[in-house]
């Protein structure tokens, strides 16, 4: 496939291990992290650590939209279906995300509720359109990729006058989960948080550019690179970042420059505008609250938010307490540190964030990676 | 769920198109992007396109990968 097989060439892969070996200083290390799910994903599928020089390490991100996504707003999705008896449709990857009451979108679907896997959120807008006596919830979750769809779909409905169509609004924002890992008082009380530079998210800049990243770059004297999601990009980013460590640098670099700009997608970045508008603070699991990390519906706009139509609350629900997902998310631990990693928390029956999807690094670990470390024994 | 791989342009409707990826065909929304045209490829997520890829573009990264192995068999 074309954009697809060039960058997955294992011989390049190859050339590209044996710069990045011959770069890298011997006498330091270097903890690069990949913000973003896609490229935990594509770094745990193709072995790219396993390509990479000891001293080299991968620490997997937060950004994965539905290992972030708090219980509490999955309780207020399925309180919606039960409770108010809409239909309730959402992206297919949050209906197992377990939640409260030993319950998930899945179980409450099981006990009658109304729930609809979807693929885009025009199908939800359609489906309110098909079925005017019902009222219609699209559960939007997701970064800076999949909002600008949630502007559209609000938007055509006011233009279609629907009145029974709204969205539990749970759209998240990268730089303020990036400033977060960087500064929070958690990075306090983990101890100094060892990374040296970020991969920077595919999709999320080709919608927002790579300029909102020149802050960190600058703020907190750490190098980006902005990488596509195949794997010879990620190996190009991280020989990238060693050149930029190497040589003291901290700048923000595009390695995906087929699709990204400094600038980003300015006719989705207005109708984000238009639509939505900053939460004072959200909670993200994992990271505990995170001020101006996330979306509302503007008032102009209140009667297609589910939150102002319906009477719904938002109640915290904390992780296990033996999660370490919020250490391992900031590179302080990994996944075999935790002790319910791959006895009690699996993908099947996550206990943490990091878990609940194949993009989080404990899953992406368990699947892939679980039994590459552990020394073999003879009998 | 952030997955997504580039999509060929088959189709334009207005805001709606068809895209081929691998020689599957999918209606997907262009509301997001702007001059797009037929053999362009988008990047396609949740059923909208994100962002054209540029050509020129995708050929320099990927002679940034060639030129390295060229290095790196030199120094070999
Ligand atoms: S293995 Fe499970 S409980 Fe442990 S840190 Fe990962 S997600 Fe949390």
């Amino acid at each position: 496939m074309k954009y697809v097989d060039e960058f997955r060439d294992g011989a390049l892969a190859q050339n590209l291990a044996a710069s990045i070996a011959a770069e890298a200083d011997a006498d330091r290390s270097y903890s690069f992290m990949e913000f973003c799910g896609g490229h935990t994903h594509a770094i745990s599928r193709y072995g790219v650590a396993d390509l990479l020089p000891a001293n080299v390490r991968m620490i997997h991100g937060p950004g994965c939209p539905v290992c972030v996504l708090p219980i509490g707003r999955v309780d207020m999705a399925i309180e919606l279906a039960l409770a108010h008896g809409v239909i309730l449709c959402t992206y297919a990857d949050t209906v197992r995300i377990p939640a409260s009451d030993n319950l998930s979108l899945l179980k409450a679907k099981a006990r009658g509720a109304d729930i609809r896997m979807i693929y885009s959120a025009a199908d939800a807008l359609a489906l309110a359109q098909q079925q005017p006596d019902k009222q219609v919830v699209f559960f939007a979750i997701g970064f800076e990729t999949t909002t600008p769809p949630t502007a559209v779909v609000i938007k055509q409905a006011q233009a279609l006058g629907l009145k029974n169509f709204s969205v539990l609004c749970c759209h998240v924002l990268t730089p303020s989960a990036i400033a977060n890992i960087l500064e929070s008082p958690e990075v306090r009380q983990y101890g100094t948080v060892p990374l040296d530079g970020f991969i920077g998210p595919a999709h999320v800049s080709t919608v927002i550019g790579s300029r909102p990243y020149e802050f960190f770059a600058e703020e907190y004297r750490k190098p980006v690179v902005i990488a596509g999601f195949e794997p010879l990009d990620v190996m190009q980013a991280i020989l990238m970042l060693v050149r930029q460590v190497n040589q003291g640098r901290c700048e923000v670099e595009n390695e995906f420059s087929r699709a990204v700009n400094r600038d980003g997608n300015l006719k989705a970045q207005n109708l984000v505008a238009e639509v939505f508008e900053l939460r004072r603070e959200f909670e993200w699991r994992g990271l505990g609250l995170v001020p101006y990390s996330a979306l509302r519906i503007r008032d102009g706009f209140a009667e297609f938010d589910a939150e102002k139509r319906f009477p719904l609350g938002y109640r915290t629900v904390a992780d296990n307490k033996a999660c370490e997902c919020g250490a391992i998310l900031r590179g302080v631990k990994r996944p075999w540190d935790c002790k319910l990693f791959g006895t009690v928390c699996t993908p099947e029956t996550p206990m943490g964030s990091c878990m609940v999807s194949s993009e989080g690094a404990c899953a992406a670990h368990y699947t892939y990676g679980r039994f590459k470390d552990i020394a073999v024994v003879s009998a | 769920m952030c997955l997504a791989i580039p999509a060929r342009i088959v189709a334009i409707d207005g805001d709606n198109g068809v895209v081929d990826m691998g020689g599957v065909r999918k209606e997907i929304s262009l509301s997001l992007v702007e001059d797009v045209a037929i053999d362009d490829y988008v990047i396609v997520h949740v059923g909208y396109a994100l962002s054209k890829l540029d050509p020129e573009e995708a050929e320099k990264t990927l002679a940034l990968f060639a030129e390295m192995s060229a290095q790196d068999s030199l120094l070999q």
